[in-house]
């Protein structure tokens, strides 16, 4: 037992899995349909099977790690040679990297926003509602979004395959042995090794990684679904909006609403004023248009 | 009082941040914090109890262990990430303290109803990076470096390296003699030091860039 148990691990790591839940099903609303898919995957067959089932299958991994010798140090050291790191820490890694590339994209649309609320601060028009509206607006993936949308896709692959192949090098083997050979000092001579819940490793190895090919044919599909969505964009051509780039076509709105403004403005006093023309009103009358 | 209660505290902070500020807090809260809790802490956690020394002799254990591992890396990484986080606050003091002092001054200039919604807006607006706030923004960040380039250190210094070894010799009284002490898990121990370094790097080299990015911003002004 160890002499300083901590305060209710499981409580603390499920706290901490799901503020990152709360934090990554944020970019949930600016995803495609796929995309929210592959999220539930992640969070309800990979995250919550790894916490609620599979820490505990590893959890007495070393303590019940024995090895035929009573020579101290023997179990410690074979039990390194053969686990150089845990398959739950590799998991708890792999999901960690895969899941952040998806804050690119909150970034992006929160720097977007940000330039909204600029230009409509500049044109004249902060008031809170117009405020509120731009905070829960919910963005087209076109433009540069749909870039950092496909590279943070193309992140998620990379790692889920790079963790994948990390797997295979580490533990070649997707079948947990029940028996390994050990000599390395201190050992004696060659000791056999026993490891602890086998099978129960083996099932929960092949249904973590059945899921990550899962993931990965998602992600495969979402980029597919995108590219044909742009490419079906493209050929309709007519669409000019969507060459344009995104802030000339917000700026443009805006200027075109000042102009309408002015116009209305304008229209309303020259009510009052019919007799009288002077240079300046006509001067205004100009520049309105 | 626990991590996700300084997160709370952070964000908050976070609101006048300039962009490298808001990316370097979520890779101190992703990288760092989560590994540390989700992954880094069952690691560390047998440290002592599977800590095995070739000898009967009582005491002996405890003894070695104690003159290898003076502080654990988890705590000197939970420490770290403490002070690291705390000149953010600085921040937030300075930036409540001018709220204060506004809203007093607000209340003595006008007094109608326009005031409600000029306190309103006074709590949401974003305060620009000028004045005494860049000094106060600027020490935090030069804080910051400090604190980490410091724990960084220290963790270098104390386990000389970053590699945990197998095999320890330890002859302290009471070990009768010169014994071997075996560390578990050394070769995950190693992994999980190098990455909690490298992430340590990364936002060392966010804050600097933040830096930069601040003092050339006063210098274009």
């Amino acid at each position: 037992t160890p002499l300083v148990p901590p305060a209710d691990p499981d409580l603390e790591s499920k706290m901490n899995w799901g503020t990152f839940y709360a934090v990554i099903s944020g970019v949930n609303r600016h995803s495609t349909g796929i995309g929210r898919i592959w999220l539930s995957v992640i969070f309800i067959f990979r995250i919550l099977v790894l916490v609620v089932a599979a820490e505990s299958v590893w959890g007495d991994e070393k303590s019940g790690f024995t090895c035929n010798t009573q020579q101290p140090g023997c179990n410690s050291v074979c039990y390194d040679q053969f686990f150089p790191i845990s398959h739950i820490r590799l998991w708890a890694l792999q999901l960690i990297l895969v899941s952040t590339p998806a804050l690119l994209v909150a970034m992006h649309v929160a720097h977007r926003r940000h330039i909204d609320k600029k230009i409509m601060k500049r044109s004249g028009r902060g008031s809170p509602k117009e405020l509120e509206h731009i905070k829960n607006q919910k963005f087209q993936i076109t433009g540069a979004l749909w870039w950092t949308y496909m590279i943070s896709i193309i992140f998620r692959i990379i790692f889920e395959v790079a963790f994948l192949y990390i797997f295979y090098l580490i533990y070649p083997d997707f079948k947990m042995v029940r028996l390994v050979k050990c000599d390395s000092y201190p050992c004696p001579n060659t000791v056999d090794c026993f490891v602890s819940r086998p099978t129960e490793k083996t099932i929960f190895t092949v249904f973590m990684l059945a899921v990550s090919g899962v993931c990965v044919l998602l992600n495969l599909a979402e980029v597919v679904y995108l590219i044909g969505r742009a490419c079906k964009r493209c050929l309709r051509g007519s669409d000019d909006e969507s060459k344009v780039p995104w802030i000339s076509q917000r700026l443009s709105s805006y200027r075109q609403n000042e102009i309408n403004q002015l116009i209305a403005d304008h229209s309303l006093k020259s009510k009052f004023t019919v007799t009288k023309k002077s240079p300046t009103e006509k001067g205004e009358r100009c520049s309105a248009f | 009082m626990s991590w996700p209660a300084l997160y709370a505290q952070l964000v908050g902070a976070n609101r006048h941040s300039t962009s490298l500020g808001k990316v370097w807090l979520s890779v101190l809260f992703i990288f760092r914090v989560m590994v540390l809790v989700v992954a880094a802490e069952s690691v560390w956690g047998d440290e002592q109890s599977d800590f095995t020394c070739n000898t009967l002799q009582p005491g002996c254990e405890n003894v070695c262990y104690d003159q290898f591992f003076p502080v654990s890396h988890i705590r000197l990484w939970c420490l770290q990430l403490v002070f690291v986080s705390t000149p953010t606050l600085l921040v937030a003091m300075y930036v409540g303290y001018r709220n204060h002092r506004d809203k007093q001054r607000l209340v003595q200039v006008c007094v109608n109803k326009s005031q409600e919604e000029e306190l309103e807006t006074l709590k949401k607006r974003r305060l620009p990076i000028a004045g005494a706030l860049w000094w106060t923004y600027a020490c935090s960040l030069v804080f910051r470096l400090l604190f980490e380039g410091g724990f960084m250190y220290a963790l270098y210094v104390v386990y000389d390296g970053f590699q945990m070894p197998r095999l320890v010799q330890c002859d302290q009284w009471p070990c009768p003699n010169l014994v071997d002490c075996f560390i578990s898990r050394p070769t995950e121990k190693t992994i999980f030091t190098v990455f909690m370094a490298t992430a340590s790097s990364i936002c060392m080299v966010l804050n600097m860039a933040e830096l930069a990015y601040l003092v050339a911003k006063a210098v274009t002004r």
